[in-house]
């Protein structure tokens, strides 16, 4: 497949490895978290950390929204499923997250709420059309989620929505922003900070809205970043810059995924997104808290599409699982094994915390990709 | 959740802003309402049904002409460091690093 084969060339990564391994000093620590839950993936799917001198570690960050949505927002969209009988759409990621009193979208479908899964917004739209004609007092939602990636497709929805004037359609918005989370992880308190020494930068948010939006993390961090893109190589070229600016002492952004990521990004995209959303005061992330700024709402020109407003629903806070780390696990602060309940009561088939549904939360890549290594690891680590 | 395809764009219609691309062999219909100016042929990142981007031929191809150089170079020189080569060989490494 073009721009995807080139990408996972094994002699190439060989080649890579080694130069990294002969440009890695031996006498220092590279810690490299990657922001981006696809890098987690990819790091783990294709091996990457192998690939590594002992001395490079990935550090597992945030960047994947499935993981950072907190509990309370899936207990708000069954309950506007249940308590006022909307259609909620959404896409399929977030099925099997668990919500309270062990609740998933999943299980309350199977208990008889009107929950489909979409690929697209525009599969919601068809949906909402269609029931105009057959129930047409039947309300269609559509729960959005994701980063500034998955934002620009819901701007095109709502901007849908309100040309057509489909009234029976909304959003239930929670989308998040990705610079404020990484400014967040950067400034936490002294003790609880995770020793980071470069930033993998996310590949596909970048693309809408530029590299240059994570200028801050040299300017007022003083950490290199480079923008990466998603295949092994491109995680390998941009370990290898990272390195090589940590050995010089610089700490610059740089873009290794130009291919698809300009300075100023989409344009077209990021006018469609202020038209049509805007920022929220404060919004939760699991893991990281309350955060200001750091998510958007539906513009009050597009109340009449916003799902919040038009289907209030009360909610009691949602209580986590009590054992589960995810919220250390999402800072870079603890490793998935670390966690008492990884591997024996929390698992894919049964996930206790966001990290290990989604396929690229930490915790389930761990699980799925490395397994065999982990008692490997854990005996370096008590060697050392 | 943030995964994109790259996709060629097989047809346009410009009268729904929809495009019918090639993911792989699998032929699917997706939006072009965020990207404009696609034309027949050009490669787009796809996410959740809209393309995001195009790809630029030119950026992949001087990424891969990096890698190249990378790895090539830096085995060059840790073979060269061993056998204590000539001094010119580590030379492309720092002025390439020092860019
Ligand atoms: S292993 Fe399970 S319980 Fe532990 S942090 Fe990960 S998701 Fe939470």
């Amino acid at each position: 497949m073009k721009f995807v084969d080139e990408y996972r060339d094994s002699a190439l990564a060989r080649d890579l490895a080694r130069a990294i391994l002969a440009e890695a000093r031996p006498d220092r620590d590279y810690r490299l978290m990657e922001f981006c839950g696809g890098h987690t993936h990819a790091i783990f799917r294709y091996g990457v950390q192998d690939l590594m001198p002992e001395n490079l570690r990935f550090v597992h960050g945030p960047g994947c929204p499935v993981c950072v949505l907190p509990m309370a927002r899936i207990d708000q969209a069954i309950a506007m499923a249940s308590q006022h009988g909307v259609t909620l759409c959404t896409y399929g990621d977030l099925m099997r997250v668990p919500a309270s009193e062990r609740q998933s979208l999943l299980k309350a479908k199977a208990a008889g709420a009107d929950i489909r899964m979409v690929y697209s917004t525009q599969d919601a739209l068809a949906i909402a059309r269609a029931a105009t004609q057959q129930q047409p007092a039947q309300q269609v939602v559509f729960f959005a989620i994701g980063f500034e990636t998955t934002t620009p497709p819901t701007a095109v929805a709502l901007k849908t929505a309100r040309a057509e004037g489909l009234r029976n359609f909304s959003v239930f918005c929670n989308h998040v922003l990705t610079p404020p989370a990484l400014r967040a992880i950067l400034s936490d308190s002294a003790d609880e900070v995770a020793r980071i020494d470069g930033i993998l930068g996310p590949s596909h948010v970048s693309t809408i809205i530029g590299s240059a939006a994570y200028e801050f993390v040299a300017r007022d961090h003083g950490l290199p970043l480079v923008i990466a893109g998603f295949e092994p190589l491109d995680v390998m070229q941009s370990a290898l810059m990272l390195v090589r600016q940590i050995n010089q002492g610089r700490r610059d952004l740089q873009n290794q995924y130009s291919r698809a990521v300009s300075p100023e990004g989409n344009t077209k995209a990021q006018a469609l997104m202020r038209d049509t959303l805007v920022p929220r005061e404060r919004f939760e992330w699991r893991g990281l808290g309350w955060l200001p700024e750091s998510a958007l709402k539906i513009a009050d020109a597009y109340a009449d599409w916003d799902a919040e407003q038009r289907f209030p629903v009360a909610v009691t806070p949602g209580r986590e699982h009590e054992g589960c780390e995810c919220p250390k696990v999402l800072r870079g602060l603890m490793e998935p094994t670390d966690c008492k309940l990884f591997g024996r009561v929390c698992s894919p088939e049964n996930p206790l915390g966001a990290c290990m549904v989604s396929s690229e939360g930490a915790c389930a890549a761990y699980w799925l990709h490395g397994r065999s290594r982990i008692p490997q690891r854990t005996a370096s680590a008590s060697a050392t | 959740m943030c995964l994109a395809i790259p996709a060629q764009v097989l047809s346009i219609d410009s009268a729904t802003d929809q495009a019918c691309v090639s993911l792989d062999g699998v032929r699917k219909e997706i939006s072009l309402a965020l990207v404009d100016g696609v034309e027949v042929g050009d490669y787009v990142l796809v996410h959740v049904g809209y393309a995001l981007n195009r790809i630029s031929p030119e950026e992949a191809e001087e990424t891969l002409r990096l890698m190249r150089a990378l790895g090539a170079l830096d085995a060059d020189a840790a073979q060269g460091a061993s056998q204590s080569a000539p001094d010119q060989q580590p030379q492309p490494t720092q002025a390439g690093a020092a860019e």
